[in-house]
């Protein structure tokens, strides 16, 4: 942009131009626990605000992925053309949060509410002066086109000549890691209040019925193949014959000598910890019975 | 009027005298969560962190919650640690967070939880909260796909024997106190705002099996149980030198007491030749004689929570092996087809 030409250019600074080209940001990785922290604040925002804005914490792995695993609420006040946004109350549980997790750093900020509007630009501009590239993750909790889409964009400067015009925001994909999720339990983040949380044998119980739909499904798949009911796909085929053929190939003896010394094993173990108990409900009985002399 | 008027106040009084007993605790989602990643991002490290909620009746609601920062020995982080936490309390009341603390949690590694400084912090929080509870998380449980989140809260008539000091065998046979009356374990309910619910509902993946399932279904639990044995077995020999410790007591004490009687014995036969002679008996007791000094008996707190944690051990173990029974028939039948 040295020589000034008579056709001043439009241009776009990408942020793969201003920084190397490593850190480009291509997709982002929400943890389930931003969600929740972010409708958490947001059914405790107070009347007057329309929406909650707040940091993102999180990482910024080597290969261009945000993994964004926190998140805080910071108060805001935003009118028309104004947009005030408290400062020391970000930097003071910035640094109470670096003080537990120093690993989680700053890799942007989120705003509920579909869409990006003009106060955004100026918090965005805000936020960039903390971190080199900021991640903006708008999370739709108004469910307007009744679904609740979670969006996130980074943003780069238009700029016609030396003058910035604007600021894009370009979307960039969301990977949603429910992982965590899945491990509590789907039932129990689900519902609105849930009565017991299920023990080992309930879970087991549950994983088993789910596991032998599961097989019932894949009979009736291959039945109907079979019948010619269904137009046979070879990959589904492939998947299945990988699957059964992952079992061991043992011969029915070592298998049921395996099965049965597992099974003795456990006994062993049940019956270990049914003595432990009984000798120590003897042990109290003697120790608090003994008399003095 | 004026009766109606006093009546009332006469009601009011009589229920605040009297707190219901506490019979749950209402965790939000989002508690359970941010618990789950703190003890798991730092596992194997025991860490902790504050409760804050509200006291409603005899439900305990926990709405959110923060860790502490690992703390190495220090002096001067004392007033650190404070700090953060009055930090921390004043900017979530800020965002409208309930401000109240009720509580603490902390990881724990396969169960080991019930140690004295478990009982010194309730003992601690109990003189400014009416109503705490301590929520444990267990990680390498969590690992076998079991949400492993325990409420615990110490039980009135331990807190009361604690305040005074003295856990003699007679203080506790009157009581009837046995080791299961330390802690009480109260239900956990998950409770969610209708938002995030919402926001669950559509995000849940339509997979018919899940993360939680594959946890469930892996058969190699030798790694827990064995670690499970290991610490029983220690467990086990901590009792019996407690036990031991007993022995020496009793031993001492029953010397102590023939000892008492040889004494006597004497002083008695020297009484009567005196008594004969005229002149004045000596006292049959003689506070300085050093056989006569009690020996303290040893307390029974430690053997107390040792038992405490052998029967939960033995608990877990237990439980996996039902589990793996079912796994090993799933197999079996499995490789029959």
């Amino acid at each position: 942009m040295a020589a000034a030409n008579e056709h001043t250019v439009l241009q776009f600074a990408t942020p793969s131009s201003t920084t190397s080209a490593t850190t480009s940001i291509l997709t982002a990785r929400i943890h389930p626990l931003v969600i929740f922290n972010v409708c958490d604040c947001f059914v405790r925002r107070p009347d007057s605000a329309e929406r909650v804005i707040g940091t993102l914490l999180g990482s910024i792995l080597p290969d261009g992925t945000v993994d964004i695993r926190n998140s805080y609420a910071v108060p805001h006040n935003e009118s028309s053309d104004q947009v005030a946004v408290d400062i020391d109350y970000h930097h003071n549980m910035l640094a109470s949060h670096l003080k537990v997790n120093p690993k989680e750093i700053i890799v942007g900020w989120y705003s509920t509410g579909l869409g990006v509007n003009g106060g955004s630009a100026l918090i965005h501009d805000f936020y960039a002066r903390e971190v080199t590239n900021p991640i903006h993750l708008t999370v739709d909790t108004g469910f307007t086109n009744g679904e609740g889409a979670i969006k996130a964009f980074v943003s780069s400067n238009l700029s016609l000549g030396d003058r910035q015009l604007a600021a894009q925001f370009q979307e960039v994909p969301v990977d949603l890691r429910m992982v965590e999720a899945e491990r509590v339990g789907y039932d129990v983040l689900k519902a609105t209040a849930v009565d017991k949380l299920p023990n080992d044998m309930e879970g087991m119980e549950l994983t088993m019925e789910r596991l032998l739909s599961l097989i019932n499904d894949v009979y009736k798949y291959v039945d109907s193949v079979v019948e010619g009911q269904t137009p046979p796909d070879n990959n589904i085929g492939r998947f299945i014959a990988e699957a059964v053929a992952s079992l061991p190939k043992l011969p029915p003896q070592v298998f049921d000598n395996l099965v049965n010394d597992s099974l003795q094993d456990q006994l062993l173990l049940l019956y270990l910890s049914s003595i432990t108990r009984t000798q120590l409900s003897l042990a109290e009985k003697l120790n608090t019975a003994a008399q003095m002399l | 009027m004026a009766t109606m008027a006093r009546s009332f106040l006469q009601a009011i009084s009589k229920d605040e005298a009297v707190a219901p007993p506490l019979r749950v605790v209402q965790i939000e989602g989002l508690a359970v969560l941010k618990i789950i990643k703190h003890c798991k991002e730092f596992a194997p490290t025991l860490v902790t962190g504050q409760l804050l909620g509200l006291d409603v009746g005899s439900v305990l609601e926990v709405t959110n919650c923060f860790p502490f920062p690992v703390r190495d020995d220090d002096e001067e982080i004392e007033a650190d640690g404070a700090n953060y936490q009055l930090e921390m309390m004043r900017c979530l009341r800020e965002v409208n967070v309930d401000n109240n603390t009720v509580g603490w949690y902390q990881s724990t590694v396969l169960g080991s939880y019930q140690t004295v400084e478990l009982i010194e912090t309730f003992m601690n929080y109990q003189e400014n909260i009416k109503r705490c509870v301590c929520i444990i998380y267990d990680p390498s449980k969590a690992d076998l796909g079991v949400l492993a989140l325990k409420a615990l809260k110490l039980s009135d008539s331990f807190m009361e024997l604690y305040r005074a000091g003295n856990f003699t065998g007679e203080k506790l046979r009157e009581k009837n106190f046995s080791w299961m009356d330390i802690f009480e374990e109260i239900p956990i309910k998950v409770s969610n705002s209708a938002l995030v619910s919402a926001f669950m509902t559509e995000l849940e993946t339509d997979a018919p099996v899940s993360q939680g399932d594959y946890d469930r279904l892996q058969s190699s639990t030798t790694p827990f149980l064995e670690n499970n044995m290991e610490f029983l077995i220690k467990c086990m020999d901590d009792l019996s030198m407690e036990q031991q410790k007993f022995q020496y007591y009793y031993r001492n004490l029953s010397r102590q007491q023939a000892q008492q009687q040889a004494w006597l014995q004497k002083r008695r036969t020297e009484n009567m030749a005196r008594r004969s002679a005229g002149e004045e008996p000596l006292p049959e007791e003689d506070p300085s004689n050093p056989i006569f000094k009690p020996i303290p008996e040893p307390s029974r707190l430690e053997s107390f929570l040792i038992t405490n944690q052998v029967s939960n051990f033995c608990g877990q173990i237990n439980g996996v092996a039902g589990q793996n029974f079912s796994r090993l028939y799933l197999t079996k039948a499995l490789h029959e087809n």
